[in-house]
């Protein structure tokens, strides 16, 4: 018996708890350390983190999941981005009310663009889907249907607002983002562990195999995706809301890039190495402003570094779990109720 | 009709250019099955350095215009080709034997770090050649002024290409490359040294790219350090349209895709010239992902 807390099936449910509540303390402690300004520009890099790790997580249900390499969700969040800023200074919808038009809108534009390009294999579906967010980019720079605004984009989005209270402070904005960064975990975890989940995984490891098992791959392969910019989508709401005046130039390829690069080397189908991603790479470019303009010079080479001494990622996917003492027991009950033995029947009288 | 030739002649010129650079991803694709992003700014990586030259040295007062340019090519062509060898051994040989998203991410890796390198040496602003190298005469073809200049380019391209071509299919070590293309443990086997065969492709490809960067410098007269990212993308797109991994086809698509663009932009719309190049890329991969020139492949796309 040397059983670890490591190995205990709910560890990582419960590394989740903890992180989480430690991330509720953090604005507190950070008025109480007294720094500078009440730690209002941590808080504002901590949110944008926190929007980075909703859409890194979006992108892990596509690129680390399923192993389809979609170098285009910047366009999915840019589709929910607009979604919410049109509704709401145009039509002056609350911003909240926009979210699920948000993710649907996403959804189907992700439904209707990687439906026919869904069975190219690997790198042709990276440049395809590089292709897409250009066109994206460009159709919002050229203003189409007259709503985006063109390259000034649009500005004057509403605060978000739940049952009267507003969330206009930074405080409040990192309490929302964050909560949504942990309900959207929750429900990854729980994707992660069911039956969709694995059909997931399967494909990404061997999508022959997984045909030959029964699982309809080109429409899991559709449904990763659709659910991947379902909740882009609604990131978008909230980046709509937290920055307030949206450009086509904030969704363009190297955001994807940048998402992309938070999933593989946090460690790509691993739902805590994205959000270890997301903390490194989003926060690191921040406290590296000063050398803004060497920034990216370290990023792509910490790239190709990474690929070349540790391409599993910083926090790799632990492997999949079966408690196999309850299978055997599940099996065996069957094997009972079906074929009933001599004792069963000894048992019954 | 007159907007009609001058555009053909102008995407022929632009084609040309798309041509060289999508040799390079073709030739690289064709060997290690990889998307060498990297490409397309080392193909920006020979403008500036073309730039850097001509302005250093102030070639254009010692010698006349077509012999500098050609000065610039050729230096250009092997700065390039030595840096694209350098790439190959830090980013992709280590990752040889890796799945492919490695070395993709490795790519991608590489061509962020050569593109913020140029920024950080040459400085964000675009930066202007010197005008007056190459000759602008005009030359009245049916009745419609042309400048010379756009034969002098797509002239130039064409017979890079023809070089190519006949290095890969006449020499020994063309022939080395092919085999190498078709089958790598089988081309080792015939005792060819597969590790040689890539460098040399990391070397002619990259090389070609550097000359398309000179001339781009040369003919639209402004370079900037990210142009390499939407040139790449749009020579890519060139090498699926002709089929990847076929230097023929990428010659085809090359050129194809230039006077497409061209003509789309003056009949469509200026505005969506970009666009244009993507849309080409994403019809071409539902209705025909072996490209115009491309065998159907065991391997399915």
């Amino acid at each position: 018996m040397n059983a670890r807390i490591i190995d205990h099936p709910q560890f990582s449910l419960l590394v989740g708890v903890v992180f989480f509540m430690l991330m509720a303390m953090v604005p507190t402690g950070l008025e109480l350390s007294g720094v500078s300004g009440g730690g209002i520009a941590q808080l504002d890099v901590l949110n944008k983190i926190g929007i980075y790790a909703v859409l890194a997580l979006s992108l892990n249900i596509i690129l680390g999941q399923t192993g389809l390499f979609n170098m285009g969700h910047a366009a999915f969040f840019a589709v929910g981005a607009y979604t919410t800023a049109i509704l709401n200074t145009m039509y002056q919808w609350p911003v909240f009310s926009t979210m699920p038009a948000a993710g649907f809108l996403a959804a189907l534009f992700a439904f209707l663009v990687v439906m026919p390009i869904i069975h190219l294999r690997g790198d042709y579906l990276l440049v395809v889907t590089i292709g897409i967010v250009e066109i994206v980019r460009i159709a919002l720079m050229n203003n189409i249907f007259g709503i985006t605004g063109g390259p000034n984009g649009i500005y004057g989005i509403a605060r978000p607002a739940l049952f009267g209270l507003v969330f206009s402070s930074v405080k409040l904005q990192y309490y929302l983002i964050w909560s949504f960064t942990g309900i959207s975990l929750f429900l990854f975890y729980l994707l992660e562990h069911s039956r969709i989940g694995r059909a997931f995984n399967y494909i990404k490891h061997d999508d022959l195999a997984a045909a030959g098992c029964g699982i309809n791959v080109a429409r899991y392969k559709l449904m990763a995706f659709v659910l991947g910019a379902f909740w882009a989508g609604m990131a978008g709401t909230l980046y709509a809301a937290n920055i307030r005046t949206i450009e086509p130039m904030s969704f363009n390829f190297y955001e994807s890039v940048i998402l992309f690069a938070i999933v593989i080397l946090g460690g790509s189908g691993s739902n805590a190495g994205v959000i270890l991603g997301a903390f490194l790479l989003v926060g690191l470019q921040d406290l590296f402003r000063g050398f803004d303009s060497a920034r990216m010079l370290f990023f792509g080479a910490a790239m190709c570094a990474m690929m070349v001494f540790r391409p599993q990622g910083l926090l790799p996917p632990r492997r999949r779990r079966y408690n196999a003492w309850q299978l055997v027991g599940k099996f065996a009950s069957a094997i009972r109720r079906s074929y009933p033995c001599d004792e069963d029947k000894r048992n019954d009288r | 009709m007159e907007e009609f030739f001058q555009q053909l002649t102008n995407g022929l010129a632009v084609g040309g250019i798309y041509a060289l650079i999508a040799l390079g991803y073709t030739m690289v694709y064709g060997i290690l099955r990889l998307i060498n992003f990297a490409h397309g700014d080392l193909f920006t990586l020979g403008a500036y350095l073309g730039f850097t030259l001509l302005v250093s040295w102030g070639l254009s007062g010692v010698l006349g215009g077509l012999a500098v340019a050609g000065v610039l090519i050729l230096f250009a062509m092997g700065l390039v080709a030595i840096a694209g060898c350098l790439l190959e051994r830090i980013a992709y040989r280590p990752l040889r034997n890796s799945d492919r998203l490695t070395a993709v991410v490795s790519a991608l890796g590489a061509s962020i770090f050569v593109q913020n390198a140029i920024m950080l040496v040459c400085g964000a602003r675009s930066q202007v050649y010197p005008t007056g190298i190459l000759p602008t005469t005009i030359i009245p073809i049916f009745g419609v002024d042309v400048s010379a200049m756009r034969f002098l380019m797509f002239g130039f391209s064409l017979l890079l290409m023809l070089l190519l071509y006949g290095f890969i299919h006449k020499t020994r070590l063309g022939a080395a490359i092919r085999a190498v293309a078709i089958d790598q443990d089988a081309a080792k086997l015939m005792g060819i040294d597969v590790n040689r065969i890539i460098s040399t492709v990391f070397l002619i490809g990259p090389a070609l790219g550097g000359a398309a960067g000179v001339m781009v410098g040369l003919f639209y007269g402004q370079i900037t350090y990210d142009m390499g990212f939407s040139f790449g993308l749009k020579a890519f797109t060139a090498a699926i349209l002709g089929g990847i991994g076929n230097i023929p086809g990428a010659m085809v698509g090359g050129i194809l895709l230039g006077v497409i663009e061209a003509l789309g932009a003056a009949y469509i719309s200026i505005a969506w010239k970009d666009a244009i190049a993507f849309c080409v890329l994403i019809l071409i991969l539902i209705f025909r992902p072996t490209g115009i020139l491309g065998e159907r492949v065991a391997e399915k796309i």
